[in-house]
């Protein structure tokens, strides 16, 4: 009997493929959900809270710079903004609830996200970068210079309200579960747009750029759309962070933040879903062991070190390491 | 007192002099980037860091040896260069044409890795440098008071800037390495060793940096950290004349220290930001920059 080469057959054996993969993937997930859910009975929760927020906000990063190519060097602008926004509104408007603060943050940092991307979006590749450190720096000087920030001491005392005026965020658990909600969220979205025909033309704008015009496509809205989706995750980011350590900073707005945030990217593995999320965990972590023992002083040498390391020898980052691992070895 | 838009004569060229200082720095700091990124397109992050090396190792040189300004003059950018040229062979060899973008993010960590290792020995309080006995004092120039350091620094800032725009615009040497980066495989062919242009051309464009940080030393406060403050301003002023434009970065950079000095004069509180919004303007209307080529 010969053997048949049907492309129906083939096709299905693909499609078989592909839904074993996906149940796999799902199973992962759920299993790090699960984790989620029952960490902060282990683990302090504020710590979990903190590495939540930069994951989430490596998570917008990296749909900007993983899947469409465009290296931000000013996400910083857009943390510090929802932080700020949020935080001045929860702490003087008393009958605004956590959430309406939090919304306003992410909205107000949407918009300086179109800003950033209609004065950028000509500029490419490093240039690109140029542009928008630059611009970051402006925010930066207006969040120094402004009386509401509180300069270099920063903005302290934000209250963490009630959500939707019922559940008291004073409770680490229940911020917690918020948090996590929105993160999860988040994440579910960012996937879905990755995994969207939108997402497909991202990723064919960052293979070939030229490729992707010549196929009609317009691409600096798609790649506007990309910066504005990402700035408003990182604004929701520093919302959230602002509220949950009740507290914004200059820090947040400072060049290094913009810096570290493509770090975590980097050493999580650019490009895939969880490589952020495990990068921004990873380094989160590095910094607060460091800070713990005797090693205190020399967190950014380190950090520098990890920088190099990453570049030089590690460029798909852990996630994109074991992937490739897998594949290599039991697919 | 005579007074220029309401503000006296001796104020207004008072923050002049000080912009055309501090664009004196910006020059010679954005030359030496512009050059590494024309030539080698590596965007160097690093070249803060470099620039405070040069300032940091006057002052070591100075403590530990009794090494004097004009001997440091020399002497630091040459180590400076050193270091550069163990870089460029050892890490950035590495990702050779590779995304530029590698190259950013390597040097960044290069700059925190170098940055945060000397503020853990020398900390973060800014290191005394005294001032050459000759450089003394200052002459009055009837509307101001022109301090002899100052001027010493505006003077041989263009010097070194002209020089190294004559020598890469105009020499022989400078051809070579202009077509060393177009094609290096031809240049190979030709009998030219590119490898070794390409590393001592970073050693050169870093200690354009250190030279920059020599002069600085006695003005500025010299710290581990001072080559971070300045670098993104730096950068600005390089994507305002036009990334890896030689006489672009010249010009801008006294430009931009000039217009910086007005905006103290006229608006203090913008003075920290105004080099950023002119890079806005420029950029909406000519995103190659003034001097760029449109790519």
């Amino acid at each position: 009997m010969s053997q048949s080469f049907n492309p129906a057959d083939i096709q299905k054996a693909i499609l078989e493929q592909q839904k074993i993969e996906d149940r796999k993937k799902m199973m992962l997930n759920g299993v790090l959900v699960l984790l989620l859910v029952a960490a902060p009975f282990v683990m302090y929760p504020v710590f979990l809270m903190k590495i939540l927020c930069f994951a989430l906000f490596a998570v917008a990063f990296n749909l900007l710079f993983g899947f469409t190519g465009l290296l931000s060097f000013g996400h910083a602008a857009f943390l510090a903004t929802g932080g700020y926004t949020t935080g001045y509104l929860l702490s003087n408007f008393s009958g605004l609830t956590t959430e309406m603060g939090i919304l306003a943050g992410t909205a107000l940092a949407t918009l300086l996200g179109l800003a950033f991307a209609l004065l950028s979006i000509r500029r490419q590749g490093i240039y690109f970068a140029m542009v928008t450190l630059a611009l970051a720096q402006l925010v930066f000087f207006f969040f120094v210079q402004s009386e509401f920030t509180g300069g270099e001491d920063g903005m302290h005392g934000i209250p963490r309200g009630h959500l939707f005026g019922l559940i008291n965020l004073e409770n680490n658990l229940n911020m917690y579960y918020f948090v996590l909600a929105v993160f999860l969220g988040c994440y579910l979205l960012v996937q879905r747009i990755v995994s969207s025909p939108y997402g497909q033309v991202l990723k064919s704008i960052k293979q070939n750029e030229p490729r992707a015009i010549s196929l009609g496509y317009n691409v600096n809205r798609y790649k506007v759309l990309a910066f504005v989706i990402s700035a408003a995750l990182a604004g929701l980011a520093g919302s959230m962070k602002s509220v949950v350590f009740q507290l914004a900073s200059l820090n947040d707005a400072h060049w290094h933040m913009s810096g570290e945030v493509i770090l975590m990217t980097l050493v999580g593995g650019m490009g895939t879903l969880l490589g952020p999320v495990v990068g921004a965990t990873f380094v989160v972590n590095v910094e607060y062991q460091l800070s713990q023992g005797a090693l205190r002083d020399w967190v950014d040498p380190i950090l520098g070190g990890i920088f190099i390391l990453t570049v030089l020898a590690f460029r798909s980052g852990i996630v994109g390491e074991i992937q490739k691992f897998v594949k290599k070895n039991l697919g | 007192m005579s007074m220029i838009f309401g503000v006296p004569l001796a104020v207004l060229s008072g923050q002049l002099l000080i912009g055309v200082i501090n664009g004196a720095f910006y020059a010679l700091l954005s030359l030496g980037l512009a050059v590494i990124f024309g030539l080698l397109k590596i965007i160097n992050f690093a070249h803060g860091a470099m620039y405070m090396l040069g300032a940091m190792a006057t002052v070591i040189l100075f403590d530990v040896l009794g090494v004097n300004y004009w001997v440091a003059l020399f002497l630091a950018p040459l180590l400076v260069g050193v270091v550069g040229v163990i870089i460029e062979y050892f890490l950035l060899r590495r990702i050779a044409g590779q995304d530029h973008i590698y190259s950013l993010l390597l040097t960044f960590g290069i700059a925190l890795l170098m940055q945060g290792v000397l503020t853990n020995i020398y900390g973060v309080s800014g290191m005394r440098y005294s001032m050459p006995d000759l450089f003394q004092g200052g002459m009055n120039l009837g509307f101001m008071f022109l301090p002899y350091y100052r001027a010493w620094v505006i003077v041989i800032a263009l010097v070194v800037c002209f020089g190294t725009w004559f020598m890469i615009e105009k020499t022989k040497l400078g051809a070579y390495l202009r077509a060393g980066t177009e094609d290096a495989q031809l240049m190979q062919g030709f009998g030219i060793n590119v490898p070794l242009l390409v590393s001592l051309t970073y050693g050169f464009g870093v200690m354009l940096a250190a030279f920059a940080g020599v002069l600085a030393a006695p003005i500025y406060s010299v710290t581990p950290v001072m080559g971070s403050h300045i670098l993104i301003t730096v950068f600005a002023v390089v994507v305002i004349g036009g990334m890896g434009s030689i006489g672009g970065a010249i010009i801008t950079g006294i430009l931009m220290g000039v217009i910086e000095g007005l905006t103290k004069t006229f608006y203090p509180p913008a003075s920290s930001a105004v080099i950023f919004l002119v890079m806005v303007v420029v950029l909406m209307f000519r995103p190659a920059g003034l001097f760029g080529k449109e790519a």
